[in-house]
């Protein structure tokens, strides 16, 4: 790739959503002077400039912000350290060897780096991802689109309104388009449960009275040109449409809301071992991927429910790739972490630090007064109690340098009552 | 009477059952910390939420602005405040925290600006 201006860095940073600027700002912060942010919107701050509703900050600020006012303090911060950043930029591709090959308007780059931070965040699931049968008519949209067209763009996406998904996405986009006149005729969740945090069932659904109907999805989409109506069915306990149950909902416009997939087409590409129940890499808890010197965070890594989670770890990611390039010590994987029974996953996969740590846990289903246990080798170490978990809620648990050092292996596994 | 809420406090989403008398609580179960106790007194004398929405832009570098009201607003102004924002244009550039209407219908709530927009081109 002749064409492709050399120039070596210290550390490049993919993206320049919520965490590569936390990224970018916290490695500048621990020494590393000569790194550059890449972004190919034209502008900064990810999906929160479209994230209008409220919320956000209250673990890392203490105070609740919109998502703007979120991203314009990363934003403020990324100026005032001098942290340099190209927009419009594409990165083609990424090698072993840490080039970085860029598409940008000053030209064709190549920048050689010693450490890399993945930061490119998720995208959202389409129809065609869950198959749902019908007609093709206009009118079906992602739930984050249609955030985009009517908190940016400022067009409105249809009258009547079905959702298909409970997350909080889905829910913050039903009391949006209530507020802005569209009629959302009910919200559908093929899962027992919602998948959003309940004060947003409360403040978005429940306030607007807009129906939430659980065990239940989107069997058909009718419609020639435009959506003219779906069909829903209730399911069964496999998720499996229950026949003859079906029943006709008129609207013209569907949303589907149903999950965020990792965008890691740039990692798989150059060999980083992806997760196959994040959809992210493999890391350890440094952050750092199967590839030395790369490290991700944020939705890239594991698809997270609040903002600030994805800062504090881009914070941990920053540090880490800074101490890389600054020469501090690496250590080898030491414990593989296994998930068992009522654990979706647990992050990091692989521990080989002999200091304090965090991990962060996602359970399968709901549950009151529920214990995490923490068995090394069959042996119950350590036991968690939680008042209350929930799939959409990330459990942070901290592990003793002491407790580190005492385990063999470690297996993480939702107790029996 | 009997109430059955969720409470907005915080991402934890206690689930609240009042029991009240009128606008005068008699018992309030289920919440785990003081903020559902409060939240749950303000829902039955005059319950209030912080509204988020857009206004128009004239010669910004985007067409909309990213609004907030600067304290809760009394709930039964949620749709009134919509029409009113409807309405409303304002001129770039615009500066996070601009006041862009005061005193909405008396209540002493103000819209305020939750992005920068700079003046196009």
């Amino acid at each position: 790739m002749s064409d492709f201006q050399s120039r070596v860095v210290d550390l490049v940073v993919i993206g320049a959503g919520p965490a590569g600027l936390a990224a970018a700002i916290s490695a500048k912060k621990n020494g590393v002077n000569d790194l550059i942010l890449l972004e190919r919107n034209n502008w900064l701050g990810g999906i929160l400039p479209q994230c209008i509703h409220d919320g956000f900050g209250l673990e890392v600020f203490q105070e609740p912000l919109t998502g703007p006012e979120y991203a314009q303090r990363y934003i403020d911060e990324l100026k005032d350290l001098k942290i340099p950043c190209f927009l419009n930029s594409m990165v083609l591709e990424v090698t072993p060897k840490k080039e970085v090959f860029v598409a940008s308007p000053e030209g064709l780059f190549c920048f050689i780096a010693k450490a890399i931070i993945l930061a490119m965040g998720c995208r959202e699931r389409t129809r065609g991802q869950i198959c749902i049968p019908g007609s093709r008519p206009a009118g079906v949209f992602t739930a984050g689109v249609v955030q985009n067209l009517i908190n940016l763009k400022n067009v409105m996406v249809g009258r009547d309104v079905v959702i298909l998904g409970s997350g909080d996405i889905g829910l913050i986009i039903a009391r949006r388009l209530t507020l802005e006149g569209a009629k959302v005729h009910a919200v559908v969740e093929i899962m027992p449960h919602t998948n959003g945090l309940p004060r947003n069932v409360q403040q978005c659904l429940i306030d607007y009275d807009i129906p939430l109907l659980l065990s239940h999805t989107v069997t058909e989409i009718n419609g020639l040109n435009r959506v003219e109506s779906v069909t829903i069915s209730p399911v069964d306990e496999n998720l499996k449409p229950i026949k003859g149950k079906e029943q006709r909902i008129p609207c013209d416009t569907l949303l589907v809301s149903v999950g965020l997939i990792p965008e890691n087409d740039l990692s798989k590409a150059f060999g980083v071992e992806l997760s196959s129940v994040t959809a992210g890499a493999i890391v350890k808890e440094n952050l750092e991927t199967s590839v030395h010197g790369v490290f991700a965070c944020g939705n890239v890594l594991h698809v997270h429910d609040v903002v600030d989670f994805v800062t504090l770890e881009a914070e941990r990611a920053g540090k880490s790739a800074a101490e890389y390039v600054l020469g501090k010590s690496q250590k080898m994987d030491r414990i593989h972490v296994e998930t068992g029974d009522g654990i979706r996953y647990v992050l990091p996969q692989n521990i080989c630090t002999d200091a304090d740590l965090e991990l962060s846990i996602r359970v399968l289903c709901p549950g009151e007064s529920v214990s995490i246990g923490f068995f090394d080798d069959q042996k119950l170490v350590k036991t968690k109690k939680f008042v209350k978990v929930h799939p959409a809620q990330m459990i942070k648990v901290k592990l003793k340098k002491s407790e580190i050092m005492a385990l063999k292996t470690l297996k993480v596994e939702v107790l029996q009552k | 009477m009997k109430k059955e809420i969720i409470c907005i406090g915080c991402p934890m989403g206690c689930y609240l059952t009042i029991d009240y008398d009128g606008k005068t609580i008699q018992n309030v179960s289920g919440n785990r910390c003081k903020v559902g106790l409060e939240y749950a007194e303000k829902e039955i004398s005059n319950p209030e939420r912080t509204l988020t929405s857009t206004v128009r832009v004239k010669n910004g570098h985007l067409p909309l602005v990213s609004v907030r009201t600067n304290k809760p607003l009394p709930k039964g102004r949620i749709f009134d405040t919509m029409d009113l924002l409807a309405k409303v244009e304002v001129e770039a550039p615009i500066k996070i925290g601009d006041q862009i209407v005061e005193n909405l219908f008396g209540t002493g709530v103000n819209i305020v600006a939750t992005k920068n927009v700079s003046h196009k081109g």
